[in-house]
Parts: structure tokens; C-alpha cells; sequence
């Protein structure tokens, strides 16, 4: 049977085109025993303690370059996992779609989850599709839960201490960026790559290592401020950070200067930060840049008790600043 | 022949050698000031530049900074704010403006607010959009929100000059320019301020040439330097203000060189000129009326004139800000932000009491933000 | 005030625009204010989607010359300084 041009509400319907839709595309392409056993729940068997996590998933626009909503879902929750330590193994997808979307986009967005699915291993084994009159959704909004399990324990946002070394895994702000350069009215067009990845095999390699991770966090909205923020209140500590040390894309400074933002404050989605004990930190970066997702890793600061609870950023020269949480929503400054 | 690449033009004005090296220069030539130096920086752009580089820390006690009033979205008194808060509330209306004034808040409510509420609000990130917005929506009233120093002003112009040359009859404005050294009049008015130096402004000074500053150093005693945005510009405006001062100069002088001209965007100027003209009286949030301050849209282009058009919906009475609001002594430079009773506490950023705390370049929005260490 | 931004012109587009470049990201904008002649590869100043004015590069690079020379002088003479509290060090015994 050929594939329809077009999702319909009866695609949602549970008859015999829900049937097909699912069968056709989303079996297909996510194939694996416990999917296609098709009962109301999948039945798993984890060995050690569990890690469990779910976002749902409204980028505009879907499509953007370096990814798309499908591979944000994968990647996202993915990741969140890997942030805990936990090996991803078992995802849950459901599709919200807006009547009248093109069967072709939804297939490319569902080819991309399956692709982006490969560099964990996880699998998507229970799902659910739904499709909504026109307006009530925006064109697709996909949710993934997932369930890792944890291989390295003891990661926690409450674990930093004086002495320990932050690394950030990548350059910053790339996605934010990214997205903001597709946004309409803003009449820019560059070569900006999001830098949606999934970070497992970087958290593997840390972990076969042996390398002892005190605090691990992907730095999506809010970025880098938001993650390095988070930790100094949740740790009563300090993050004193080298602001030459962070490493920026040149086009993301581009955006920065245009719009009067900060590329710290720019969301991420396959960059991580992590606070290690000293005497680990040129392991830990060594072991990242050896990883491709991972291999623009730097030391960008340490832990100290300098002023507990607050971030902040040493200049090159010899002046220092707080780094604030970003706040509100991005507008540029004009005056 | 240019060996100019553009990120020179970044990089060269943010060097960290060059930086330590300017600072290290005035740190020794300061021994020489005979009083301390208190320098006014007019624009919020140079207020953030002070702030974000940390620049008052590389330099000696007897240097210090006044913020001025150089943050057009800080100094729209609340009852404007609620100009453009009632147009937005006008059946079939599209109300635009530029970034900032979307947050900021009048008397009760916020631009943000009303969008959140359903009012069809929107910020440009230039002002030739609204050309589009018109177009798109021909049933629709779409009222401009301008904003902006010298700078920002002849681009308004530029964009009513396109809406008359395509002949668009569904776009109207609501201006709000304001003009430089009127303001830095009224500060030094009572002759009470501190300030005997001044940094100007970089862009308004690239619009309307630095002859607008040349009255200035003979009216107040104070020396005044052009200065361009990026760190080096500033530390490099101060030496040349600290040299003035101890050659027993007072003179005004342009550090901005590769951008600013003593006769400025003349073409830009002229286009400012056809179609607005200097208001009798305007009040500035925190400062109070200045006379011929600010902008209004010429007699023939009252058809396009949202607050003659509007009057009938648009709020009269001046509305103060709170009595524990020290915004005109700050800017005055006889008061710090610290020195508030409500800074950081009742006035942040998220909720602000008056107009240095508006925008990311008041004063005390860059102090809360970047902090003193 | 008023965030205003070096960029580079690399295109001159129809109804008097041109399309430049700040590090890779590139955006339209309106010669509408400006007079004078505008060619592809000269830098210019943007605000809110206008050019404002053409960079005097002459007096850029004066001014970055002038930084480096200052940065020279300042080694110079901290060359100097080490090399003259050297010769004066009481502890060493001369040849």
C-alpha cells in the first residue's frame, strides 16, 4: 500500500490506518522484538538500579541545520541518562501530530530517531501516536521517556567540592544559536550547526576509565551560566571559571555580537559539563578528546569557596564578573 | 592597501596585553591628578562595557565612574509606557517596537504582559520590518513604538520616508527619540554633580558628528573623549582624559577615530531633519521635564502621528516613581546603586523599580548583574 | 549606546541593500542612510538592520599600530629594567 501524502485525523483514529501508520513507518524503522510484540506495555528486565527520566519535545522550526525534532528527542533523553551515569536501553515515543502534516517529514523526522537511536543502543519499545485538528498542535510535538541503566553511580549536582576541576565537553552555545539563526524576522543566514549528539560514548569511556565524575550535566536552556549556576547554589560552592578557557564557535560569537547576547546563555544539546577531582582532570580531558562528539573538550575552571553559591568568570586581563543565571526569554538589546 | 581583516576590528580593540598595558599606563599617569577624576560615560552601552570587562577594577581609587543617562528604554517615564500598553489594546492592532521596551513596566502591566494576554505585540530587530507587517495585514492598524538615542532616530526616519514613497496608509508612529546633550545639561544643571570628565557616546556621536559635544568642556570645565564601545576604546579614552587633565587641557577630543567624525552621518542627520523636530517639553523617567529633549513627528506628517490619531485612549497624567527610588541622584553621580535602600531587594531586574534597573544598560541592572567581587 | 557592530559588505543587493558578514553570519541590511558610495569588502557599521557609516581603515590601523608600538615600548623597557637590576645585584661576583 503506498504511503499517503498526508497524516490524517483518522491516522489517530486507532482503526485500520492507525494500523498501517504504525506498522508501516514506526515498526519499521524502530524495529526490534520488544516493540514489535505489540502488547499494551513492553516487559523489561534491568539488572542494576535504574535510571528514569522524559522531555517532551517542541523545537521550531523542525528542521534545523544539524538535526531535527526527531533526533532532539533521541539525543535529549538519551542524554539525560548518560548524565546520570546510566547506560541508555529502553526509550518510549509519542507523537502528537498536527492534522494535514506530510507523511514524507514525518518519515524523515522518524529515520532520524532510528539513526540518531544507533549511537546508544537504546531502543524504542512502547509508544503512541496521536494526530489533532489543525491548530492544536504546531505541525509535530514528540515525547521520549527513558530508562538507563546506571553504571556510575553517585553523580549529583550536590557533589562538588573545593579542588575540583570543571571541564566542559565541547564549544558552547551552538544549538541556541543555531535555532535562533533559523527563526523568521531575523533575517540571518550562516553556517551554524546545532550541536545536537547524543553524549553516551564520551560518558563510556569516562566511566571504563575509571574516572570519578562528582557532578555531570548537559547544558541545555540556559546553558552554560544555567548548569554552572545550579551547581554552585545546589553545592554551596564556588565555580570560578577562565573566560579565554571556554571555547566558542566563531559564528556563535557572530550571533553574539549581532543580537548584543551572551554565547554562555545559549542552549546545547550534545555539550556537557563535568566536575572532576583535580588529579583527574587531564585524564578525563584526554579521554574526551579522543572521543568525536567530545573532542573540543577543555578545562574551563575550578571549585573553590571563594563566594558560595555564585559563578564567577576571570578575564584574560586581570578583571573579574559574575555569571549570572540568564534571565527571561532572548531579546536582543538595542540601546 | 588593507591589511584590515574584519575580526581585527574584534579582537585588536579587546587585546588582554593591550588591555593590562593601558591600565598599567593610567595607574602611573593618575599619580599625577591633582583631584580625583569622576567621569560621566552618558551612554548605557559604555556603562556595560565598564561593567562586563570589569574595567573599574584594573584601575586606581582616584578614578570613578558616573553612569548617565544614556539608556533610551530606561528613561521613557511610566505614563509612555502605558501609551504604547494602551494602543496595543486597541481593537485590530499590531503594536511593534524594538527589544528592551518589551519587558519594561508601567504603571501596572508590561508590554510582555499584554502579549501574554492576547495583544498582538511584537518585537523588531529592525525597524524596515513593520514595512512588511503593513503590508500583511492591510485590515489591521500597525503602530511603531520608536525608541532611541541619535543613533536609533534616523533609522525611524528612513522608515517613514519608505512608508510615504510606497504609500502605505496603515502604519503609524508613536516616537520617543531623545537627544544627548540636553540630558547631560540638565545633569549638570544645578551644578551639584560630581562629574569633571565625560566619555561620549560612541554611535550617537557616528550619527551626529562629535561637533554636538564641542559646547561642553567650556560650559562645565570637563574634558570630553569620543570613545568607541570595545574595552580598549574606554581604557584608552580614559588616559587621553587623564593627560588632559594633567596638561591642564579641557578640550573635546575623538578616541572613536575609525568611526566618528567631527560632522557625523550628515545624510542621516537631514533625513532626521525632514521629518521630526524637537519637542518644547518631555519627561525623562527619573530626571523630570527637559526641554527641547526629545523628538516629534513635523506638522505634515501628522497623519502618521499615533499620538495626535490616539489621543482620545492615551493616558495624561505623569506618573512618579516610588518615593524610595534614588534613579535622579544616581545619575547625577551623588549616589550609587548600593546606596539604594530598595537595590537587590525590592528592585531587581525582574522587578524594577525605576530606571536604572530597566534595562540590561542602567546602571543599576549592570551593577546587580556583574557585581562588585 | 545602541549595539552597533563592524561587519564586512559581501554583496550589494537590489532596492538599495547590501547582504554582510560578522564572522560567518550574514544578514541584509539598508544603505538608505548612507552617502557615500558602498563597495563589496568594506566594513561598515550595522544598527537595527541599517549601515550607519563606512570604518575608516586608516585609522584602524593607526590605532592597532599604535597599541602594538606601546605593547613594544612597555617590553622594552621592562627588558630594561631586568637587565639594570641584574647589572646593580649586589650577589654577583664579577669576572
Amino acid at each position: 500500500m503506498s504511503n499517503p501524502k498526508q497524516i490524517q485525523l483518522s491516522h489517530g483514529g486507532g482503526g485500520e490506518e492507525t494500523n498501517s501508520l504504525i506498522h508501516d513507518l514506526f515498526y519499521h524503522h524502530f524495529s526490534n522484538d520488544i516493540l514489535l510484540a505489540a502488547e499494551d506495555a513492553a516487559v523489561l528486565e534491568v539488572q542494576n538500579k535504574i535510571a528514569f527520566t522524559t522531555d517532551s519535545f517542541t523545537v521550531s522550526p523542525i528542521f534545523f541545520n544539524g538535526g531535527d525534532i526527531g533526533k532532539l528527542a533521541i539525543a535529549g533523553t538519551v542524554n539525560d541518562l548518560a548524565m546520570m551515569g546510566a547506560k541508555p536501553l529502553y526509550l518510549s515515543a509519542s507523537f502528537m501530530i498536527e492534522e494535514g502534516f506530510s507523511f514524507d517529514d514525518l518519515e524523515t523526522i522518524v529515520r532520524s530517531m532510528a539513526e540518531e537511536l544507533k549511537v546508544s543502543g537504546a531502543r524504542i519499545v512502547c509508544g503512541d501516536t496521536k494526530v489533532v485538528p489543525k491548530g492544536a498542535v504546531d505541525q509535530i510535538f514528540i515525547n521520549t521517556s527513558g530508562i538507563g541503566d546506571i553504571q556510575k553511580e553517585g553523580i549529583s549536582a550536590n557533589n562538588l567540592e573545593e579542588g575540583h576541576t570543571i571541564i566542559v565537553s565541547g564549544d558552547v552555545g551552538r544549538h541556541g544559536a543555531a535555532i535562533l539563526m533559523e527563526r523568521e524576522g531575523l533575517g540571518i543566514s550562516g553556517d551554524l550547526r546545532s550541536d545536537c549528539a547524543t553524549l553516551w560514548p564520551a560518558v563510556q569511556a569516562l566511566a571504563d576509565a575509571d574516572i570519578s565524575i562528582s557532578a555531570l550535566r548537559d547544558a541545555t536552556r540556559g546553558g552554560l551560566s544555567a548548569v554552572l549556576n545550579e551547581w554552585a547554589e545546589q553545592s554551596s560552592v564556588c565555580l570560578e571559571v577562565q573566560e579565554a578557557s571556554v571555547p566558542v564557535d566563531e559564528a556563535v560569537q557572530g550571533i553574539c555580537e549581532l543580537f548584543g547576547f551572551e554565547a554562555f546563555d545559549f542552549a546545547n544539546e550534545g555539550t556537557c559539563i563535568l566536575a572532576v577531582p583535580s588529579k583527574d582532570a587531564q585524564l578525563a580531558l584526554e579521554v574526551l578528546q579522543k572521543i568525536e562528539v567530545t573532542n573540543k573538550a577543555a578545562i574551563i575552571g575550578k571549585v573553590s569557596m571563594k563566594k558560595e553559591g555564585k559563578v564567577i568568570l576571570h578575564s584574560a586581563y586581570g578583571s573579574s564578573r559574575y555569571l549570572d543565571l540568564p534571565k527571561g526569554e532572548l531579546l536582543p538589546r538595542i540601546c | 592597501m588593507s591589511g584590515l581583516q574584519l575580526k581585527d576590528l574584534y579582537s585588536g580593540f579587546r587585546d588582554p596585553d593591550v588591555i593590562r598595558a593601558l591600565a598599567q599606563k593610567i595607574t602611573d599617569e593618575a599619580k599625577n591628578l591633582k583631584e580625583p577624576l569622576n567621569i560621566m560615560e552618558v551612554c548605557g552601552g559604555h556603562t556595560h562595557t565598564i561593567m562586563k570587562y570589569g574595567l573599574k577594577q584594573l584601575l586606581p581609587k582616584s578614578i570613578d565612574f558616573i553612569h548617565g543617562p544614556g539608556c533610551p528604554v530606561c528613561i521613557i517615564p511610566k505614563e509612555r509606557i502605558d501609551h504604547a500598553i494602551a494602543l496595543a489594546q486597541m481593537e485590530n492592532t499590531i503594536l511593534l517596537t524594538l527589544g528592551d521596551m518589551i519587558r519594561v513596566p508601567g504603571s501596572s502591566s508590561s508590554l510582555a504582559v499584554e502579549r501574554a494576554n492576547g495583544c498582538d505585540i511584537r518585537a523588531l530587530y529592525s525597524p524596515l520590518d513593520a514595512i512588511k507587517i503593513a503590508l500583511e495585514n492591510p485590515d489591521k492598524k500597525v503602530v511603531f513604538f520608536a525608541i532611541g538615542f541619535e543613533t536609533t532616530t534616523p533609522m525611524t526616519a528612513a522608515l517613514l520616508e519608505q512608508v510615504e514613497k510606497q504609500g502605505i496608509t496603515n502604519l503609524y508612529f508613536h516616537i520617543n527619540h531623545v537627544l544627548v546633550p540636553p540630558a547631560v545639561d540638565a545633569i549638570m544643571a544645578d551644578g551639584k554633580a560630581k562629574i569633571n570628565a565625560f566619555i561620549g557616546p560612541a554611535h550617537v556621536s557616528v550619527i551626529s558628528g562629535a561637533k554636538i559635544y564641542e559646547p561642553l568642556p567650556k560650559l562645565y570645565g570637563a574634558p570630553v573623549v569620543v570613545s568607541g564601545f570595545e574595552p580598549i576604546d574606554v581604557l584608552e579614552s580614559i588616559l587621553m582624559i587623564v593627560r588632559q587633565k594633567n596638561d591642564d587641557r579641557c578640550e573635546m577630543e575623538i578616541q572613536y577615530s575609525r568611526s566618528v567624525t567631527l560632522e557625523g552621518n550628515t545624510k542621516a542627520q537631514a533625513m532626521i531633519e525632514k521629518f521630526m523636530e524637537p519637542r518644547e517639553h518631555f519627561r525623562w523617567r527619573g530626571i523630570g521635564d527637559i526641554p527641547r529633549s526629545a523628538l516629534g513627528l513635523r506638522d505634515p506628517y501628522a497623519k502618521y502621528d499615533a499620538e495626535k490619531l490616539f489621543a482620545d485612549i492615551l493616558p495624561t497624567e505623569p506618573i512618579d516613581d516610588h518615593k524610595l527610588c534614588i534613579c535622579g541622584t544616581i545619575l547625577k553621580g551623588l549616589a550609587k546603586p548600593n546606596d539604594c535602600k530598595v537595590f537587590g531587594t525590592a528592585c531587581t531586574p525582574n522587578t524594577p523599580m525605576g530606571s536604572c534597573m530597566v534595562s540590561s544598560e542602567g546602571a543599576c541592572n549592570a551593577y546587580y548583574r556583574y557585581g562588585e567581587i | 549606546m545602541c549595539l552597533s557592530i563592524p561587519s564586512k559588505v559581501v554583496e550589494i543587493d537590489d532596492n538599495n541593500m547590501a547582504t554582510v558578514d560578522t564572522m560567518g553570519i550574514k544578514r541584509h541590511v539598508s544603505l538608505d542612510l548612507m552617502a557615500d558610495e558602498i563597495n563589496i569588502g568594506d566594513y561598515i557599521l550595522i544598527h537595527v538592520g541599517f549601515a550607519m557609516n563606512k570604518i575608516d581603515e586608516e585609522e584602524a590601523l593607526q590605532s592597532l599600530e599604535v597599541y602594538r608600538e606601546m605593547l613594544e615600548a612597555m617590553e622594552e623597557e621592562e627588558r630594561r629594567q631586568v637587565i639594570e637590576s641584574d647589572d646593580n645585584c649586589d650577589n654577583r661576583t664579577n669576572a
